[in-house]
């Protein structure tokens, strides 16, 4: 379980997030969406570790995290996918892999868990990780690295955003099949209907506050009303 | 050849065994210590051994020339002098590299002169790498100068490595290219301690649609500083891009100088400069997979410079 506990983040003087509370429960899918700017990716990279809030506190099965670095929350099970795929100079796609499970690792098991996300062909893994892949490539790429690691908590920080359709639509069957059968947390931000969809939860966030929460079918009507 | 010797070689030119290849010369502490050519490749030395004159005949294809230099005497200066005369439309691999042990306090210094004067059509791989090492406070000096000569539709690749333990480097490139010539460098510097590392290029492109592309990707830790200087003069329709890359940690430092002249219309130059420390995202998407900062730091910078 994720406990979220009044958590406040302010820069330039701007509340990014005010007073946050949020619980995630274990097995459960949440979608996270709202306007932009409202502080969701704020709110993501809160909960890895890439930005530390002002004041509140995050608590990981029962464990006071605030003050964890990303390398212990990490080890703690928590992946976070990044919303722009972080480009590198000389690393590979196999080394990317090889860091994410944490020993080494066959071809072989590198390239299932490519196939997990749609890449099937292994000239892949040779390749070095920036531009030269597409969006769509890189961000295939980032969600299998934190897959890899078979999080007890998964956030994946807009994984539709700047990729096209036909990509789009093979990323929606893989949250499809993370709901089916992950026994973790997973958290997607997503302002996609076929996300949506999927959620147990959805969580709408409005100028860093949590404007609403509940069931994706309850909420589902008024959110693609609105 | 003594242990030390064999530990020094695998530092240059990696597990393989020189003596079991097929063309080499070692030179240690300025003397040939071994020596093996054949019908296609010649290496004759050069009057008191100041160098190699190393003869690749026309057509010669696949051939690997191994020139490894091992320093192990301490305040030992070795100038050397090695000219390659490739025949036309050879295909060569040259490995070369100088290591240096220098467990004393004097200052060892290796300056290396290589000439490369490639016929029409011939196509040559040069692989030089840089090491040393050694506790004792006498300084370990590496001052490589490369000269390169282009005829019509030949090619050079030339990929230098330096890592850490050399003290001060002053590293000359100097090429002239013809027609219808490639040239590509690929160069990767990095410095530490209190190292000094200074390189310098300077390329014209006589010829018609001569093409040329430098990389250089430098790491400066500590309190080591760096210099990169590049001039490509285009006299003709040409092509050059230049490039250069560095990160910088700690007190490091790093100065890149780039100039491009143009001196006919048709010159297409471009240059490339960026120097910064780690991007902040690279760090956090490898903690975020595990790793601890400095392992991150660590894969970072193996990887810019693999």
């Amino acid at each position: 379980m994720l406990e979220l506990i009044d958590i406040c983040f302010t820069r330039n003087n701007k509340k990014i997030l005010d007073h946050v509370n949020l619980t995630f429960s274990d097995n459960k899918f949440y979608v996270i969406t709202g306007p932009n700017g409202s502080g969701k990716s704020t709110l993501a990279k809160i909960i890895m570790g890439i930005e530390k809030p002002d004041s509140g506190r995050i608590l990981f099965n029962g464990q006071d995290i605030t003050s964890l670095d990303i390398t212990n929350r990490a080890k703690l099970g928590i992946g976070y996918t990044f919303q722009q795929p972080v480009n590198f100079k000389g690393i590979k796609v196999l080394d990317l892999l090889k860091f994410a499970v944490g020993l080494n690792i066959s071809k072989e098991d590198a390239l299932n868990l490519l196939k997990s996300v749609g890449i099937t062909s292994p000239e892949y893994l040779d390749r070095e990780i920036n531009n030269s892949l597409s969006g769509g490539e890189l961000k295939r790429i980032e969600i299998a690295s934190v897959l890899a690691r078979k999080p007890l908590l998964g956030i994946f920080d807009e994984p539709e955003a700047g990729i096209d359709l036909w990509s789009f639509q093979s990323l929606a069957e893989i949250f499809k099949e993370i709901e089916n059968n992950s026994q973790a947390i997973t958290i997607v931000i997503s302002h996609q209907e076929r996300i949506l969809k999927i959620a147990n939860q959805i969580i709408i966030l409005a100028n860093g506050k949590v404007k609403k929460i509940g069931p994706a079918k309850e909420m589902l009507e008024e959110i693609l009303n609105d | 050849m003594e242990k030390l010797d064999n530990k020094i070689l695998k530092e240059i030119i990696g597990d393989k065994n020189v003596l079991e290849e097929d063309v080499y010369n070692i030179r240690k502490n300025g003397k040939c210590v071994a020596r093996k050519d054949n019908p296609n490749i010649s290496i004759v030395s050069k009057e008191n051994n100041k160098g190699l004159d190393i003869y690749v005949k026309e057509n010669t294809l696949f051939g690997i020339i191994h020139i490894p230099v091992i320093i192990t005497e301490s305040g030992l200066k070795d100038v050397v002098e090695n000219d390659f005369h490739i025949g036309k439309n050879s295909n060569i691999v040259i490995l070369s590299g100088c290591g240096v042990h220098n467990p004393l306090n004097k200052e060892s210094e290796h300056d290396g002169i290589h000439r490369f004067y490639l016929e029409e059509g011939a196509k040559v791989k040069y692989i030089e790498k840089h090491y040393a090492e050694g506790k004792g406070t006498g300084k370990k000096i590496l001052n490589p100068t490369t000269e390169i000569y282009l005829e019509e539709n030949a090619s050079l690749t030339m990929d230098t490595i330096q890592i850490k333990g050399v003290d001060y480097s002053e590293r000359k490139t100097y090429a002239k290219l013809k027609d219808k010539s490639t040239l590509t460098i690929t160069e990767k510097i990095m410095t530490c301690d209190d190292e000094k590392a200074i390189t310098d290029f300077k390329i014209d492109l006589e010829g018609n649609n001569a093409s040329c592309h430098v990389t250089s990707r430098s790491v400066a830790t500590d309190n080591s500083y760096q210099e990169f200087h590049s001039n490509v003069v285009g006299y003709n329709k040409c092509y050059a891009h230049v490039e250069c890359d560095a990160i910088i940690k700690d007190e490091g430092k790093i100065r890149a100088i780039p100039e491009i002249y143009a001196k006919n219309v048709d010159a297409n130059l471009v240059h490339e400069a960026a120097i910064g420390k780690i991007a902040k995202d690279q760090l956090a998407k490898l903690m975020s997979l595990g790793l601890t900062e400095k392992e991150a730091e660590n894969a970072i910078i193996e990887g810019f410079l693999k």
